[in-house]
């Protein structure tokens, strides 16, 4: 990785990721994936999630090879609701109404520019739920990370 | 669900779709407001698309709680105060 030089005119950038609710394989993969692109261009990735989320997380990165800092999904709501903190670029995973009204409500909340990353069987269908202002990626991607990957180097989210 | 288990609560929807509950207040309770996503509601910062609705009904107040895993629950919580501030908002 280039080294990048942070001065008071250059803050470092960062990015909030919520992920979903575990249940769909590829979540874990491509938020690791999306990560390691965030930390190469340069853009400290955080993480919120439930419990089941995070653990998944950090049981695949035992030493944060990727994985900076992780909370609480809950926990980061209220921090940005109440002003406390925010990010420059936020991504929702989304694969069931609850990551739609997840990604609203971080529109709503937030100053990040807003990524959707849809994905899941139903993926389509979500897509047409969408009806706020956001950057939408979208795959049928289930068990294999791949369509969802390429979606996600195609719109190059950490070069915007 | 954090503080909202030390809460005695009634489930009115469970495992519903943000627009279920919505349309669920709108349909049953005659009062209700509608709150931006991260409004807070006793100490949960409700979730979902703009506007979200809160049922009032005496005092008991209703609203959605999101979850990743299990979609939006309905919840009905009776407290006099929390009502009466909501109420306080129409105006």
């Amino acid at each position: 990785m280039d080294a990048i030089t942070i001065t008071s005119e250059n803050p470092p950038r960062t990015a909030l990721l919520v992920l979903g609710c575990p249940q769909v394989p590829v979540q874990t993969s491509i938020a690791l994936y999306l990560i390691h692109r965030l930390e190469r261009a340069g853009i400290a990735p955080i993480v919120a999630g439930n419990k089941a989320a995070n653990t998944l997380l950090l049981t695949a990165d035992p030493e944060r090879h990727y994985l900076g800092e992780v909370m609480d999904l809950d926990r980061a709501v209220a921090m940005i609701s109440d002003k406390q903190r925010d990010f420059d670029r936020c991504f929702v995973f989304i694969h069931n109404d609850a990551g739609v009204s997840y990604a609203a409500t971080m529109g709503a909340i937030s100053r990040a520019k807003l990524y959707a990353l849809v994905y899941g069987e139903h993926y389509d269908e979500l897509m047409k739920q969408i009806d706020f202002p956001c950057t939408t990626i979208a795959a049928k991607a289930v068990h294999n990370p791949m369509p969802l990957r390429k979606a996600i180097e195609e719109a190059a989210p950490w070069a915007a | 669900m954090g503080c909202v288990e030390s809460m005695n609560y009634e489930i009115l929807l469970r495992d519903a779709t943000f627009k279920e509950s919505r349309d669920y207040i709108r349909e049953h309770f005659r009062e209700f407001i509608d709150v931006p996503p991260g409004f807070k509601v006793f100490d949960v910062h409700v979730i979902g698309l703009p506007p979200i609705a809160i049922g009032l009904e005496g005092n008991f107040v209703v609203f959605p709680y999101t979850k990743p895993c299990h979609g939006t629950f309905l919840l009905r919580v009776e407290d006099g105060e929390e009502a009466t501030r909501l109420r306080a908002l129409k105006k």
